[in-house]
């Protein structure tokens, strides 16, 4: 399976996933989870920058189309498509490892803690930006920190689950091609 | 330019993120009413905000032109003032007096014609009280003035057609004849033309009893006064060494800093006793 099928197939499934079953669940009327920026955080490493955020406006678009309200999560997914450099940049381990994988995963990140720190932080700022934007003036902040937190943990807690699930295999690639 | 295009190649990343976000809130803000709304009074308040500045600046260059636009306006609406419309005074004030008068109504001798005081003086030698009543108005020479109170103000010397000049009794060459309302000697009053209000009575022999406070009144002698009119108070007394008479000071009655309205008395009989005078004096020739 070719990468570009996978990441199409994974667009779409997560998407699928994302409107017609996490949206369906009202924990809270503070929390719902949100699975879908998978798509963002497993993106190929060699993907250019431009084309990381196009794919993610395209996946928030897509969603918000099924929500009926444009422009929100397509927000908050450019910008993490945005950041996603930086924090691989930091947080991976060696140099020439984001040469040796593909995308980014537990293995190819070097453990899981700092997996779980790049993950969660991006889930943080996708959550606080969305609903920064929800909230679209700054009234409450107490409110909009206690639900950008909890949502997040949901959401970290899904994606975790996630990950053990759905164990993918990454390949080390040698660079004598 | 070249700067440019390295500036753009350089940070292509982060304008093309930027115009990405604006592109989303440009879809929040375009189809979410809740955004669109808050977005909207938000943006009204801010350029109300800046408007209102821009205003004040505005207004500082106006400033000028509005002053001017409000001192002609200021004038415009000054000259709709009554006070600026100052007709000639026509009432004439009804004095009953005990005299009965016949059907012909030909025995009234006093006729108290009301006139605006125009302009006064008291700081010269020789005052004058002008009047906005004239010859139009029946106002006569040789006739006395006084004011609201009664009391003497001067008697008028010229007329004009709208307007008379009264000679104020602050003159240097006024004299009239004033009267000592307790023993009834008389004297003529003088002004040294130094204070206002206070005027000296001259020709009181030393036999009248005078004090401090006393009533001056006129005689009635002359035909510009009735008798009667208060002039003044006495206000010191000093025996003169030289001659047989007290220098007394009188204060006046009428207060000549502050004229409003005077009364001109017309004295209706004056011609009556004018015609008699001159009818024995040529017999006497």
């Amino acid at each position: 399976m070719s990468v570009l099928v996978k990441n199409i197939l994974r667009f779409v499934l997560l998407i699928l996933v994302q409107v017609f079953v996490l949206d369906k669940i009202h924990l809270h009327q503070m929390v719902t989870p949100y699975i879908y920026m998978l798509f963002i955080l497993w993106m190929p490493f060699q993907l250019g920058r431009m084309w990381q955020m196009i794919l993610a406006f395209a996946l928030g678009f897509a969603l918000d189309s099924f929500r009926h309200n444009p422009g929100f999560h397509a927000s908050a997914c450019v910008l993490i498509a945005y950041l996603r450099p930086f924090f691989i940049n930091v947080l991976i381990p060696q140099e020439g490892a984001d040469t040796n994988y593909d995308e980014p995963s537990i293995k190819s990140m070097g453990g899981f803690f700092p997996y779980l720190v790049y993950t969660g932080l991006l889930i943080i700022v996708h959550h606080g930006w969305l609903f920064m934007l929800e909230a679209w003036q700054i009234g409450n902040v107490w409110y909009f920190i206690i639900k950008t937190f909890f949502s997040a943990i949901i959401s970290l807690l899904l994606i975790v689950i996630t990950e053990l699930l759905f164990n993918r295999k990454q390949q080390f690639k040698t660079n004598t091609v | 330019m070249r700067n440019i295009f390295l500036f753009i190649r350089r940070y292509s990343n982060f304008i093309f993120f930027l115009l990405l976000q604006g592109f989303c809130v440009y879809l929040i803000v375009h189809y979410n009413r809740y955004q669109n709304a808050v977005t909207t009074a938000y943006m009204t308040e801010l350029t109300g905000k800046v408007n209102t500045q821009y205003d004040r600046v505005e207004d500082f260059f106006h400033l000028k032109n509005e002053n001017k636009r409000l001192a002609t306006e200021n004038e415009r609406l000054r000259n709709l003032l009554r006070q600026n419309f100052e007709s000639p005074d026509t009432i004439n004030k009804i004095v009953t007096d005990s005299i009965p008068s016949d059907t012909l109504g030909t025995h009234r001798k006093w006729l108290y014609k009301m006139a605006k005081v125009v302009a006064n003086s008291v700081t010269s030698q020789e005052n004058y009280v002008e009047l906005g009543r004239g010859s139009n108005q029946q106002m006569k020479k040789n006739i006395g003035v006084v004011d609201a109170n009664n009391a003497v103000v001067g008697i008028i010397t010229d007329v004009s057609e709208n307007f008379s000049v009264a000679m104020s009794l602050l003159h240097k060459d006024s004299h009239l004849s004033g009267k000592l309302l307790k023993g009834g000697e008389i004297g003529t009053l003088n002004w040294d033309g130094k204070t206002p209000n206070i005027v000296s009575l001259v020709g009181i022999p030393k036999s009248a009893k005078v004090a401090k406070g006393d009533t001056v009144i006129t005689s009635g002698y002359s035909n510009a006064f009735p008798q009667g009119m208060k002039i003044g108070y006495v206000y010191s007394v000093v025996s003169d060494k030289t001659t047989n008479n007290y220098l007394i000071e009188i204060k006046t009655a009428a207060d000549f800093y502050n004229l409003q309205y005077v009364y001109a008395i017309d004295n209706l009989q004056k011609e009556e006793l004018n015609n008699l005078m001159d009818k024995v004096k040529k017999q006497n020739q």
